[in-house]
């Protein structure tokens, strides 16, 4: 139920989406975003991409763990 | 990027954990609110990394779980009426009603269809133009926008036949609740998909009213782990606030088309929760521009419920009071493929994610 999983976008035709989440292809509504393509990555969540994943954001959390020094 | 296997670095995961154990100076209990983290928590063994002075506690986080006997009942009535065809997430087919379950009814001949998307029901609405469906609307937040969307679609194409029965619940009355009820936490893992929709500002009044932490956090092991240090770190620098740790999916304002969606369909009424009883504007009905979409006033029944979770400890679960380890039935008479309570029912309830991942805590 609360499961959502990252998925890239294969093809847009209208408001539905054919998304790929490890090699398996699934529909996805994409009533709640707006500016999604092909290629980008989103979260799946029953059926609908309730988010875009941004890459940005991404790469920043984990540069800033990778940076983290130790207290001890 | 795959945004999962980069999340579950070892080293990562390591570094984290002794980071935690050097910035804690005192004992913490922190309360995660959602099921995808109590799946997560116990899938990656997350208890047994901790120092032992971090304690993590399931919440009232599992929707299926918090849902009463009464919604179940009433599901089942409907799915007897003739010409009904119940459309429902998978997850809610084994829930204990007073008298029956969903899956018994279905093994009857009764005709329940399970879903993966409210996409699809609206597909089973097309296609028998003369059966009625009923989409079992559960979930939190981060699920009541699609059943918004479902039904302004039906709406569009004139779908009579469309129904949903609405037991959507909204997280933050719930998360007030438990703190009002005195259960001893430090902080909140705040959940991270409800968020996505919500945006971290429905959470702002905990840290100011009752000063507690709160972190959005993700749901990979460094996500959590990442969330636990900052949650240890607001507590530590006495700042309790919220915090973004799953920044590449949470925006401060959330998803602001979801939450249009959910404005314009629903409006907040007072709901039943297993555990925490009777919350004020915590469940979300459909609104009366709507209404002919709405199942309860399309389809009045009457059921007669019996809510009484006897020797179980269901309620306790769901507000951190005790663990599943602590009900008697927990395993023996307990068990998902025997499920008593619903705890166990659901994949993310915290007796099922004890049970399939052997963690004690
Ligand atoms: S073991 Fe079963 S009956 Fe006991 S609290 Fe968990 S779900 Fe409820």
């Amino acid at each position: 139920m609360c499961l959502s999983i990252p998925a890239r976008i294969r093809d847009i035709e209208g408001e539905t989406a054919t998304v790929e989440v490890g090699g398996s292809l699934y529909r996805a509504g994409l009533q709640m975003l707006d500016d999604v393509q092909p290629g980008d990555y989103v979260l799946l969540h029953a059926g609908f991409a309730i988010q875009k994943i941004s890459d940005r954001e991404a790469q920043e959390t984990l540069q800033l763990l990778r940076e983290m020094g130790e207290l001890e | 990027m795959r945004y999962v296997d980069e999340y579950r670095d070892r080293r990562l995961v390591d570094k984290l954990v002794r980071r935690i154990a050097s910035t804690a100076q005192r004992g913490y209990v922190f309360m995660e609110v959602c099921g995808g983290h109590t799946m997560a928590i116990h899938r990656f063994g997350i208890p047994s990394l901790l120092p032992g002075n971090i304690r993590l506690k399931s919440g009232p986080g599992c929707p299926v779980c918090v849902t009463g006997k009464s919604y179940i009942d009433r599901a089942i009535a409907y799915a007897r009426m003739t010409d009904n065809i119940i459309c429902t997430y998978g997850d809610l087919l084994r829930v204990p009603g007073s008298y029956s379950s969903l899956h018994e009814q279905r093994s009857g001949g009764t005709d329940i269809r399970i879903v993966y998307s409210l996409l699809e029901a609206l597909e089973v609405a097309r296609q028998h133009p003369h059966k009625r469906v009923v989409f079992l609307g559960i979930g939190f937040e981060t699920t009541a926008p699609a059943s918004a969307v479902g039904i302004m679609q039906a709406r569009r194409e004139g779908l009579d036949n469309f129904f949903v029965y609405s037991s959507h619940k909204l997280m933050p009355p719930a998360m007030e609740a438990i703190v009002e009820e005195g259960v001893p936490i430090d902080g909140y893992l705040c959940p991270g998909h409800v968020s996505t929709i919500t945006g971290s500002g429905i959470y702002s009044h905990i840290p100011r009213n009752y000063g507690l932490g709160c972190v959005v956090s993700g749901f990979e092991p460094s996500d959590i782990l990442q969330s636990i240090l900052m949650l240890v770190e607001q507590m530590e620098d006495r700042r309790p606030g919220v915090e973004i740790q799953y920044r590449r999916a949470v925006k401060p304002q959330g998803n602001e088309k979801a939450q249009q969606y959910m404005e314009e369909v629903f409006e907040p009424r007072d709901d039943w929760w297993r555990g925490l009883g009777i919350l004020p504007q915590s469940g979300l009905g459909i609104r009366d521009a709507y209404a002919g979409f709405d199942a309860e006033k399309q389809m009045p029944v009457e059921v007669e419920t019996r809510d009484d979770d006897r020797g179980w400890i269901c309620g306790d679960i769901l507000k951190g009071l005790r663990g599943p380890h602590d009900c008697k039935l927990f395993g023996s008479v307990c068990t998902p493929f025997q499920p008593v309570g619903a705890c166990m029912v659901s994949s993310e309830g915290a007796c099922q994610a004890s049970y399939k991942y052997r963690s004690f805590r």
